[in-house]
């Protein structure tokens, strides 16, 4: 698998793709070397982009319609029965209409089930609020027995999908439906539970997931050039969390910023502040969705509206540190 | 309230399909995004209730008598925000801001922007158990008012649909009646492929509405069905449209790729020109 991804990962650099469009691929890609996986969609193959593997392998894809609870319950059959079951559909769907049947089921009985979900966030866009999941992540972190993870880009999402197959148990992956910038470096290696910092920094220190990281990497580079340190994390697995690596870059900034596309209650920045309130207790400024839902409008203008871009990083970063 | 029951002006309220479906092409493909094929199969449901069969005042979006419209397949938003617009909601140039930032027309209706929005939809499914809710509220306070509500064919997939279909026949909510848009299609191909859902009517009578089967671009058949359901007493109605997705403009009718994409504009001109015939 390492090689071929290899390859892929040269032409992809400076590309931008979506990770829901890395996960098609992946999923097709596993499904030609594992006999066991099965996939699950809930009327939106084709913007999930599970349309690949049903194409590929109609007999292990179960279109099960406009029914979310039903799609997660008959996952869980699956599963009982030792197939490797994806669900997919939208973020707010998946997580929301379908919580419990993901608590009841697939985390009490600890299950092999992979929660797949694309169209997170506001980067959603024009459908607005009722489509822009941002909650999904607390709605996740919170099960017992559940994983969550947030890949920053193409790249580390196909990684993310080849990894949790090799993992038994439930997993939350939230994708977006928007192309973002390649970051992770080609000899990177996607491991559960493993954050990775780009640089450490001695002034500020940002902890991001998912698209925030391409957007706190380029605030890093304005702050350098202002004559700021400030390092970059991209914390994929937000469940369980990098405790190592909070620990240490909390001992080498006094300042902390955490930096998400969902809302500041109960995700990444909410997750960052348990472990470091508890353990070391630095200063954390979270910079999310501020209790507050979405809107219509293209993904750039409402990460503008929302403070989700490098200069709001940047202004928040400089005016802590100046204070 | 007693009302003296005017004759349909059927000539009229296909006009105003007519308009609406204008309106709605040109909103969508000044937006670029959003859902044309269902918006398009509903025009002549919706045309009917707001310029016939429902009391309302558009200058009053919150007059205590009203009849009440749950757009529970929220996505075709277009068909609602240009049927208010042109009742004289508000100001049609509004149209034109549809899905932009800062605008009251959301991609999905929002009911804390839009005045005549009744309930924010967008998430299929919820909106029957809404629509039995306000029956119940309605007829404790003994009021006149009925409630309509508009579902997908693809959206009575979800559970939650035949949960409210139990309630509605349990309460007896006879003020209450539901319409399903029966195109056909959902989003990934035809619901007979996607996830079976046949036979609609027998289902609906077996949970104890009462049905109706009709053809949805037929006016005289949709006023005539509204009209009758609404001396039905006892049990609730569901009216089955038959329609076609992107009724209206012949290069959009049926096809499954039209559900969720704005016409382009050069489409516009085309579906204007077959609309104006
Ligand atoms: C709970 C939920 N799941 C999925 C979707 C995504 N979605 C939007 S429209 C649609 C298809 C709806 O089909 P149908 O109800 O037949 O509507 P119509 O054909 O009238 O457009 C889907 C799956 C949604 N809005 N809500
Ligand atoms: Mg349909």
């Amino acid at each position: 698998m390492g090689e071929r991804q290899e390859k892929k990962q040269e032409k992809e650099v400076s590309q931008k793709i979506a990770t829901r469009d890395a996960y098609g691929d992946a999923l097709l890609e596993l499904g030609k070397i594992r006999e066991d996986v099965v996939v699950l969609d809930a009327d939106l193959s084709g913007s999930t982009k599970t349309k690949k593997f049903a194409k590929q392998f109609p007999e292990r894809f179960f279109n099960i319609g406009i029914s979310e609870q039903d799609m997660i319950g008959t996952a869980s059959g699956l599963s009982l029965t030792g197939k490797l079951p994806f669900a997919s559909t939208f973020a707010v769907f998946e997580t929301g209409r379908a919580w419990e049947q993901i608590r009841q089921t697939v985390c009490y009985s600890k299950l092999n089930v992979k929660l797949v979900a694309t169209h997170s966030g506001i980067t959603v866009g024009e459908d607005g609020a009722s489509h822009q999941a941002i909650e999904d992540v607390a709605l996740m972190r919170v099960l017992p027995n559940m994983t969550v993870i947030v890949p920053a880009d193409g790249y580390e999402t196909k990684q993310v999908i080849y990894s949790i197959a090799d993992y038994s148990g439930p997993v939350y992956v939230r994708l977006g439906r928007s192309k973002v910038p390649v970051v992770m470096p080609s000899n990177y290696e996607f491991q559960i539970g493993k954050s990775y910092a780009f640089h450490i920094g001695s002034d500020v220190n940002i902890v991001a997931m998912g698209i925030m990281v391409s957007i706190a990497l380029d605030a890093a580079k304005i702050l350098k050039e202002n004559g700021i340190d400030a390092g970059v994390i991209n914390m994929s697995t937000v469940k369980p969390l990098d405790n190592e690596m909070l620990l240490e870059i909390s001992k080498k900034s006094k300042l902390i910023v955490t930096a998400e596309e969902h809302s500041i209650i109960g995700g990444l920045g909410s997750a960052v502040c348990e472990f470091l309130s508890e353990n070391n207790p630095v200063r954390v400024i979270r910079i999310g969705i501020k209790d507050n839902f979405g809107c219509s409008g293209s993904p750039s203008e409402l990460l503008k509206l929302y403070g989700l871009t490098a200069d709001n990083i940047v202004k928040t970063i400089t005016e802590l540190l100046n204070k | 309230m007693e009302e003296i029951k005017t004759k349909p002006d059927i000539k009229m309220l296909k006009e105003k399909a007519r308009i609406i479906r204008m309106e709605i092409l040109k909103m969508l493909t000044e937006a670029g995004s959003g859902h044309t094929g269902g918006s398009l199969s509903a025009a002549d449901i919706v045309a009917a209730l707001y310029f016939y069969k429902m009391k309302h005042k558009p200058e009053d979006p919150l007059w205590k008598d009203r009849d009440r419209f749950i757009l529970s397949k929220g996505h075709a938003a277009p068909v609602l925000y240009a049927a208010l617009a042109i009742a004289g909601y508000f100001d049609r140039k509004l149209l034109k801001t549809l899905r932009k930032i800062g605008s009251p027309l959301q991609g999905h209706p929002c009911s804390r922007k839009l005045p005549g929005v009744e309930i924010s939809t967008g998430s299929l499914g919820q909106g029957l158990s809404i629509a039995n809710g306000i029956a119940l509220g309605l007829k404790i306070s003994k009021s006149p008012s009925r409630v309509y509500c508009l579902l997908g064919d693809g959206e009575i997939q979800e559970g939650q649909i035949w949960e409210a279909a139990m309630t509605a026949s349990h309460y007896n909510l006879d003020n209450l009646c539901a319409i399903i848009d029966n195109n056909g299609l959902q989003i990934d191909g035809r619901c007979c492929d996607v996830m079976c859902i046949d036979p609609i009517a027998k289902k609906w009578e077996a949970f104890g509405w009462n049905v109706l089967e009709i053809n949805g671009h037929d006016m005289e058949a949709i006023v005539d069905a509204l009209d009758r359901v609404e001396i039905v007493k006892g049990k609730p109605s569901m009216i089955v449209a038959r329609t076609i997705k992107g009724k209206g403009v012949s290069f959009f009718e049926g096809k499954v790729e039209y559900h969720g994409i704005a016409p382009t504009n050069e489409e516009l001109e085309n579906a204007l020109k077959e609309l104006e015939i």
